[in-house]
């Protein structure tokens, strides 16, 4: 059968399921819409965790990164799940105990102020739009490439399927689905994964396939950094990123993961405290699979492209690379006419991506019209790692179009996880707290349910006229978050003294300054661009790692505040003194 | 429970969460990231050790470190009775 029908055959299948289950799962009441009824066993929570956290970029983006910066990539491979260590251990038990609904929630009532609350709200909305913006848009390219339709009748298909099981289930619903969404992208991930370490070295298990030897002999990391520093690469090994940058990028998005509403409220949806430090473990576990073999694909795969093209002649090119020639993201220009492939550093292209011109070159290649004065005469598009593999280890069609199901899986769960949080954060946090404290149950879901339609149309409005700062995400989104929720929550639960003042400024202080410089150095919205270049970085610290620097401010201003002014009510120290108790969680508490 | 039960619990608690997060902090800061140049020079089957701290084992260590606090967390919690 060919690859479209497959394709449709399983893509249709898995959302049929997800449907299904939505259907199986409605929400009944708040508590149900908000967090699942409380009721979800810690390894149920663990699979929706991560699928909630491994969105499309992580699915199908991370090995190609990975790929193409080599060591340089670890900062994504550690940040991302490092952050499941906080989180089990500094900040999920207790929030779980405290038992509540969402974040705000907990850094309202903490901190006895409705600014304090007002704050996180803003900071909670404005961290899961960001990110989900990025996510529908995602889901859009994910269905474009697949299953050839438009972009944005990808973002309005995805926006739909989000939709009916957000609507009908609120978490509950989300929650389920997560758990098959877990299953379907892991299998995607792995069965392709597994083929091609079987081919490269003969071992079938990835993360150590990648540190044997081929059938020369040779270790594949050794052969790959020879093939690498004798073109005048870096080595893949070694990276380029300074020690600096690559230790504040990575503290930046492990605080920032520990941080992001949409992964801490996953740990209120089950029964006890112990089950929450559990279900973290389980997730990062369930993560961890994913993120241990995308290193090894990034290796296999940047080995066989630099064997397989380099002083090749496009004449004799495999078939996969005429293919996904065909579909942009491969282009070559033959800078030496001299019909060979020659791959070296530096960019191909002037800009980001290709502009392909009608005709075709004398070999039968597609003709852009942007090449650059390097001599490197290749463009290859990251995200290409991972969608070429089962073509490169001659796979099935099915497992072809399994990858599509699984690319769309870890999309739309990481879409839905986000819409919840926001739905939940203007229904919830600012309607009922804010404005309706009296009104009932039924009400309030009403709202939530129509929050959700709410969010959804703004999220896929952003996904079909992505915003510019989406591009920045990772700073935005992790920085964000690093910079404001981490030191409130953890302070909130460490010390007893904090009070509304220090926890407020150092709020303020840490998202004031975290915004200023990733809008000076990552956006160029503020600030003379001439010296607003990488030269004039603080410290040498990256936008992306500049959120650590922003938790440090947090700290340190809510620290001082704090001793300069009076300490917290004697209710609030009990608090405190009760959510490091694990017994007696319960029900998260009505209200 | 009393409150100099309720103090010992904390600082039990605290003293595990001091040791789990050092180990945390080597494995990825300090293997991965600040020594990585010096356990480069050594090698595990094809890997540099360094680089595969950064890639693999700082990974591997992390889910190791959250199920070893779920361990002893929950017989702290039977030892002081809060378990549920």
């Amino acid at each position: 059968m060919e690859i479209q029908t497959w394709t449709f055959i399983i893509v249709g299948i898995t959302f049929a399921l997800y449907i299904g289950i939505a259907i199986w799962s409605r929400a009944g009441s708040t508590k149900e819409f908000y967090i699942a009824g409380g009721g979800v066993s810690p390894l149920a929570n663990g699979l929706a965790t991560a699928a909630d956290w491994m969105s499309a970029a992580s699915f199908l983006g991370m090995a190609g990164i990975i790929a193409f910066s080599g060591y340089d990539g670890s900062v994504y491979l550690m940040g991302w799940t490092g952050g499941y260590v906080l989180l089990a251990l500094l900040l999920a038990p207790y929030l779980r105990k405290f038992g509540k609904f969402t974040v705000p929630d907990f850094i309202g009532d903490r901190y006895y102020s409705n600014v304090a609350r007002t704050v996180a709200v803003v900071a909670a909305l404005f961290v899961s739009f960001t990110y989900v913006a990025g996510q529908m848009r995602g889901v859009g390219v994910v269905f474009s490439r697949f299953l050839d339709v438009e972009v944005n009748t990808g973002v309005y298909i995805g926006m739909a399927v989000v939709l009916f099981y957000a609507f009908l289930g609120g978490m509950k619903g989300i929650t389920y689905t997560q758990v098959a969404q877990y299953c379907v992208l892991i299998f995607a991930f792995m069965v392709p994964a597994i083929f091609i370490s079987i081919m490269a070295t003969g071992n079938p298990i990835p993360q150590m396939g990648f540190g044997s030897a081929g059938e020369d002999g040779v270790y594949l990391l050794d052969k790959l950094d020879g093939l690498m520093t004798e073109l005048g690469f870096t080595a893949y090994t070694d990276g380029t990123k300074s020690k600096t940058d690559v230790f504040f990028i990575t503290a930046a998005l492990m605080m920032g993961t520990a941080g992001l509403p949409h992964v801490i409220i996953r740990f209120f949806t089950v029964p006890k405290v112990k089950d929450a430090r559990k279900s973290a473990g389980y997730a990062l576990l369930f993560i961890a699979i994913l993120y241990t073999t995308a290193p090894a694909i990034a290796v296999f795969a940047r080995t066989n492209l630099m064997e397989t093209v380099q002083d090749t002649p496009y004449k004799e090119i495999p078939s996969w690379f005429t293919k996904w020639e065909d579909t942009g993201l491969i282009a070559w220009s033959d800078k030496n006419g001299d019909g060979k492939i020659q791959y070296l550093p530096g960019s191909a292209i002037e800009g980001k991506k290709p502009m392909f011109i009608q005709g075709r070159g004398d070999y039968g290649q597609r003709k852009i019209s942007n090449s650059s004065k390097i001599a490197n005469e290749l463009y290859v598009d990251r995200d290409i790692t991972v969608l070429a593999n089962p073509e490169i280890a001659g796979l099935p069609n099915w497992i072809i179009a399994l990858v599509a199901a699984g690319g769309l899986a870890a999309a739309l769960s990481t879409a839905a996880g986000l819409l919840l949080v926001i739905s939940t954060s203007i229904s919830h946090d600012l309607i009922k707290k804010q404005f309706a404290r009296d009104i009932s149950d039924k009400k309030e879901l009403l709202i939530a349910r129509l929050s959700a339609v709410l969010a959804v149309v703004v999220a896929g409005y952003f996904g079909i006229n992505p915003p510019g700062f989406v591009a920045s995400v990772v700073a935005l989104a992790f920085g964000l978050a690093a910079s404001s929720f981490f030191p409130a929550i953890v302070m909130g639960i460490f010390s007893k003294r904090m009070n509304r003042e220090g926890a407020i400024s150092g709020m303020i202080a840490g998202l004031v300054i975290t915004s200023y410089y990733i809008a000076r150095f990552k956006l160029g919205w503020i600030g003379n661009p001439e010296t607003s270049g990488t030269d004039n970085w603080w410290f040498g610290i990256s936008p992306e790692g500049f959120g650590t620097v922003g938790m440090l401010v947090n700290f340190a201003v809510a620290l001082i505040v704090s001793q300069l002014t009076a300490p917290p009510p004697e209710k609030v120290q009990e608090i405190v003194e009760n959510i490091r108790i694990p017994s007696g969680a319960g029900d998260a508490i009505e209200h | 429970m009393d409150t100099s039960q309720r103090k010992k619990y904390w600082r039990e608690n605290l003293k595990y969460l001091t040791i789990l997060l050092v180990i945390w902090f080597l494995v990825s800061y300090g293997f991965g990231i600040l020594w990585v140049e010096e356990l480069n020079t050594i090698r595990l089957g094809g890997f540099k050790l360094g680089f595969w701290f950064a890639q693999q084992g700082s990974i591997y260590v992390f889910v190791i470190l959250i199920f070893v606090y779920v361990r002893l967390m929950n017989k702290l919690d039977k030892k002081f009775k809060v378990n549920e």
